[in-house]
C-alpha cells in the first residue's frame, strides 16, 4: 500500500493548508484574545462608536469640526488633512526637486555643485530629525507682538500669517478649482488625439481656454467678495492678538516645510535620472534639425525625461503621502494622529487600527491607480528613450 | 609627404575659466548667481559656526547669549546625555565600547573577503552578541543593565542591527515563500508584503509597541523593545523580500536547471546557486536599504524611546540650554550625516565596481 504522503500532490496541497492555516490561526487568536481583553475593560466591540461623539478637539481642519461631532467625521477630518498636508508637501517637493535637478543636469560646474550639495545634506538627514527642527525654529519665533514682517507677511510663533482675499470660503474653494483648470486645461487640449488642428491652431485654442478658466476664476472672486472690505486682507495686530489674514498653524508650515525640502531631494535625483535616460542621440538629432536650445529641451529633453520619471515619481509621490504621518511628532491631527488619539479616547483599538489599513491602503491604490492612468497615456509606444 | 599635426596650444588659466564659466551670457548669469548664492551661505555658515561661536564651557549659559554664532558649549555640556542617554554614569565607558564593536562589525561587512553567508552571519552574531554583553552586564564582573536604562546613540545603534539581523533573514524566507510554486503559498506571502509596504512604518511601531499587547498572552508580550523592534524588522523585510526577489529573478533559469541536472537538491540549489548570485544582483539595492533603514530607526522616538533624537530633545530641553536647540540638532544631524553619507557613498562605490565587472 502507499501512504498518501508520499503523493506529491497531496503533499503540496498539505502544505498550502498548514501554510495558510497558521497564518490564519495566528491572526484569529490575536483577535480572540484582543477582544477579551477588551471586554474585560468594559470596551464593546464592533462599529458603533463611530456615531458617538469624540469629546476632543482637533487643532487643524478644512471642515467645521466641534468636540460634539461623531468619530466618523473625524476620520473624514483626518484623511482630508492627510491629503490636503500630503498634496501641498508634494507641490512643493515637486517645485524644489525639479529645480535642483535641474541644477544638477545643467552644464555649469557650480550649479552642479550646489544641487549636489543640497541633495548630499538633506538625504543623508532622517526627516523626523528635520520636522523637529523646522518646528523648533517656527515655535521659537517671536511673539505676535514683536514678529517678523515682510510684505505684508508675519512671522510669528503662533504660525505664519499671509494676506488673503476678502471673499467667503466656498467662492475661494471655486476659484481654486478654477486655477486648477486654468493650468491642466492647456495640457489636456495639447494632445493630439483630441484636437486634430496643427500646432499653431492648437496653441490659440489651448491659450484661450486657460484664459477662459482665468477670467471665470476672477468672476468668482469678485461676486465672492465680502461687501465693504478691502480687496486683500492684511494680518496686522489689534491688542494682543493677530486679526485678518490667514493663519498657517506652526504644525502645518512645519511639516510643509520638511516635506518640501526632503522630499525635494529625492526627487532631484528622480529628475537628474530621467533626463539621464534621454538619449544624447535624440538630443544631437533635435539640434542638427535647427532647434534653439530652449526648444530642444522643452519638445525633446523634458517629454522624455517625463517619461521615464514617471512610474519612479508615483512611488516616492505614495512614499512623500505616508510621511505626513509625522505630524504625530509635532501634534498635527493627521489621519494616523485621529486613529492614534480614537484608541487613547475610546479604546476601540481593533477597530480602529483597522480603518487605519483601510484608509490608507485606499489612498495608495488611488494614487497608483491615478499614475497608471497617466502613464498609460503618455506611454511611448516603441522603445524611444535609448539613443 | 608627412603631415606635422601641431597640438593648438593649451588655454591658459584665464582662458580655461572663461570657457567653463562664461561661455554665453546665460552661463555668465548663472554662474554669478550659484557663485553669490554659495559665497553668502558659506560665510553666514562659517561666520554662525566657526568666527561668532562659543565653544569653551567656562562661561556657562551666559556667554553664550551674549554672542552672536553658536554655542557649541551646550554639546561640551550634554554630550554625554546625546550619546549614553540615561546609561550609569560610571558605565558609560561600556556604551561607547559597544558603539564602537558596532561600527567595527559594519565596516568589517563591508570588505568583499568576507561575504559569504557563514562569514557575515558570524561577524553580526559576534558583533551583536559583543554588543548586547557589553550593554546588558551581568557576565564578567560587568554590573547588570536592564533596557530602560539604554538610551543614546547606542540604543539608536542597537535597534538598527537587531532590525537587519531579524529582518535579513526573514526577507530571504518571505522572498523565497512568494517565490514558490504553489499559488496559496505565495499569494498568501504577497498579501502580507503588499500590506506591510502599504501601511507607514510608524503606524506600524505604534500598533506593536501599543496595540500588541492586547492581542497577545501574556507569556507572548515580551518587553516593548524588543516588540519595536520586532515590527520595524517586519517592515524592513518586507522591502527588503522585493529587493532580494529582484535579485533572484535576474538569475538565468539554465542555472536552476544545470543545479536540478546535478541532482541538487531544494536547499542545496538555494542557498549554492540562487541566492549567492540573487545576493550579488541586490547588492546596491540592499546598501540603499540599509541606509533607509538606518534613518527610519530614529521614528522610534515616537513610540517613546530615549534614543539619540529623544536624547537630543532632553539635553536642550531643561533649563538653562533652552535657547540653543539649532546647535543640538545641528550636533545630531552630523552624527547621522556621518553614517548615512559614508554608508551611501560606499553603495555607490559597490555600484561603480560592480558595472564594470559586469563588462
Amino acid at each position: 500500500m502507499v501512504s498518501p504522503l508520499r503523493n506529491q500532490k497531496v503533499r503540496n496541497a498539505l502544505l498550502q493548508v498548514l501554510y495558510v492555516g497558521s497564518i490564519a490561526a495566528m491572526v484569529l487568536a490575536g483577535v480572540v484574545i484582543a477582544r477579551r481583553n477588551l471586554a474585560d475593560q468594559g470596551i464593546t466591540s464592533g462599529f458603533d462608536f463611530l456615531f458617538k461623539s469624540t469629546g476632543w478637539d482637533v487643532n487643524f481642519s478644512l471642515l467645521p469640526a466641534t468636540a460634539n461631532d461623531p468619530y466618523w467625521w473625524y476620520f473624514l477630518i483626518g484623511i482630508i488633512n492627510t491629503l490636503f498636508l500630503g498634496s501641498v508637501g508634494l507641490i512643493l517637493a515637486t517645485i524644489v526637486g525639479t529645480i535642483v535637478g535641474l541644477a544638477r543636469t545643467s552644464s555649469n560646474d557650480l550649479a552642479r555643485l550646489l544641487g549636489r550639495t543640497y541633495v548630499d545634506i538633506f538625504r543623508n538627514i532622517p526627516l523626523i530629525l528635520q520636522v523637529f527642527f523646522w518646528y523648533a525654529i517656527i515655535t521659537h519665533l517671536p511673539t505676535p507682538r514683536s514678529a517678523h514682517e515682510a510684505w505684508g507677511f508675519l512671522l510669528t510663533s503662533r504660525g505664519l500669517y499671509i494676506p488673503f482675499p476678502n471673499v467667503g470660503s466656498a467662492a475661494f474653494a471655486a476659484a481654486t478649482v478654477a486655477v486648477i483648470a486654468a493650468i491642466l486645461l492647456p495640457a489636456w487640449l495639447g494632445r493630439t488625439s483630441r484636437l486634430a488642428q496643427p500646432i499653431g491652431q492648437r496653441r490659440t485654442i489651448q491659450f484661450a481656454a486657460a484664459a477662459a478658466a482665468l477670467v471665470c476664476a476672477a468672476i468668482i472672486l469678485a461676486i465672492g467678495r465680502l461687501p465693504d472690505t478691502p480687496l486683500l486682507d492684511f494680518p496686522a495686530l489689534q491688542g494682543l492678538n493677530l486679526r485678518g489674514g490667514l493663519r498657517i498653524p506652526p504644525e502645518f508650515a512645519t511639516l510643509a516645510i520638511a516635506i518640501a525640502i526632503y522630499g525635494g531631494s529625492y526627487i532631484a535625483e528622480i529628475v537628474r535620472g530621467g533626463f539621464k535616460a534621454v538619449g544624447t542621440g535624440q538630443v544631437e538629432a533635435a539640434l542638427s534639425l535647427g532647434l534653439s536650445p530652449w526648444r530642444v529641451f522643452t519638445l525633446v529633453r523634458l517629454p522624455l525625461a517625463l517619461r521615464a520619471m514617471l512610474p519612479i515619481l508615483a512611488n516616492q509621490y505614495v512614499w512623500l503621502m505616508k510621511a505626513t504621518t509625522m505630524g504625530i511628532a509635532v501634534g498635527f491631527t493627521d489621519f494616523f494622529m485621529i486613529v492614534a488619539l480614537t484608541i487613547n479616547h475610546s479604546g476601540q483599538t481593533l477597530e480602529a487600527i483597522g480603518i487605519l489599513m483601510a484608509g490608507f491602503l485606499a489612498i495608495n491604490l488611488s494614487l497608483a491607480a491615478v499614475f497608471n492612468r497617466i502613464n498609460k497615456a503618455i506611454a511611448l509606444k516603441s522603445n524611444q528613450l535609448r539613443s | 609627404m608627412e603631415m606635422v599635426v601641431v597640438a593648438p596650444p593649451a588655454p591658459g588659466r584665464l582662458e580655461d575659466l572663461r570657457r567653463r564659466f562664461f561661455a554665453t551670457p546665460l552661463q555668465a548669469v548663472v554662474s554669478l548667481a550659484c557663485l553669490t548664492i554659495m559665497v553668502f551661505l558659506l560665510w553666514k555658515l562659517l561666520n554662525w559656526a566657526v568666527f561668532s561661536a562659543v565653544f569653551t564651557i567656562s562661561g556657562g549659559p551666559e556667554a553664550c547669549q551674549a554672542a552672536a554664532g553658536a554655542c557649541w558649549s551646550v554639546i561640551a555640556a550634554r554630550w554625554r546625555i546625546i550619546f549614553f542617554g540615561l546609561y550609569p554614569y560610571e558605565e558609560q565607558w561600556r556604551s561607547a565600547l559597544a558603539c564602537v564593536a558596532v561600527v567595527v562589525m559594519t565596516v568589517l561587512s563591508c570588505i568583499p573577503a568576507f561575504w559569504t553567508g557563514r562569514r557575515i552571519a558570524l561577524i553580526w552574531g559576534a558583533g551583536t552578541g559583543l554588543f548586547y554583553m557589553l550593554m546588558k552586564g551581568g557576565v564578567l564582573g560587568l554590573a547588570h543593565v536592564g533596557e530602560e536604562a539604554w538610551g543614546g546613540l547606542a540604543l539608536t545603534l542597537f535597534i538598527f542591527v537587531t532590525t537587519c539581523l531579524i529582518g535579513f533573514p526573514l526577507a530571504i524566507c518571505l522572498a523565497l515563500l512568494r517565490r514558490s510554486e504553489l499559488p496559496w503559498i505565495s499569494r498568501t506571502t504577497g498579501l502580507i508584503i503588499d500590506g506591510v509596504r502599504s501601511l507607514p512604518l510608524i503606524s506600524i511601531l505604534f500598533t506593536f509597541a501599543v496595540v500588541l499587547p492586547f492581542a497577545l498572552p501574556q507569556w507572548l508580550q515580551g518587553d516593548k523593545l524588543y516588540r519595536v523592534i520586532l515590527g520595524s524588522a517586519l517592515f524592513f523585510s518586507a522591502y527588503q523580500a522585493e529587493i532580494v526577489r529582484g535579485g533572484m529573478q535576474g538569475v538565468a533559469t539554465g542555472q536552476e536547471e544545470a543545479a536540478m541536472a546535478l541532482g541538487m537538491r531544494y536547499w542545496q540549489r538555494i542557498s549554492r546557486i540562487l541566492l549567492p548570485q540573487a545576493m550579488r544582483n541586490a547588492m546596491p539595492a540592499t546598501i540603499n536599504q540599509f541606509v533607509i533603514s538606518f534613518k527610519e530607526t530614529s521614528l522610534v522616538v515616537i513610540v517613546g524611546f530615549f534614543e539619540i533624537l529623544a536624547s537630543g530633545n532632553a539635553a536642550y530641553g531643561t533649563g538653562e540650554w533652552r535657547f540653543a536647540y539649532v546647535e543640538v540638532y545641528a550636533f545630531i544631524a552630523f552624527i547621522y550625516f556621518i553614517f548615512v553619507f559614508s554608508l551611501s557613498r560606499y553603495g555607490a562605490f559597490l555600484e561603480r565596481r560592480m558595472s564594470v565587472s559586469e563588462r
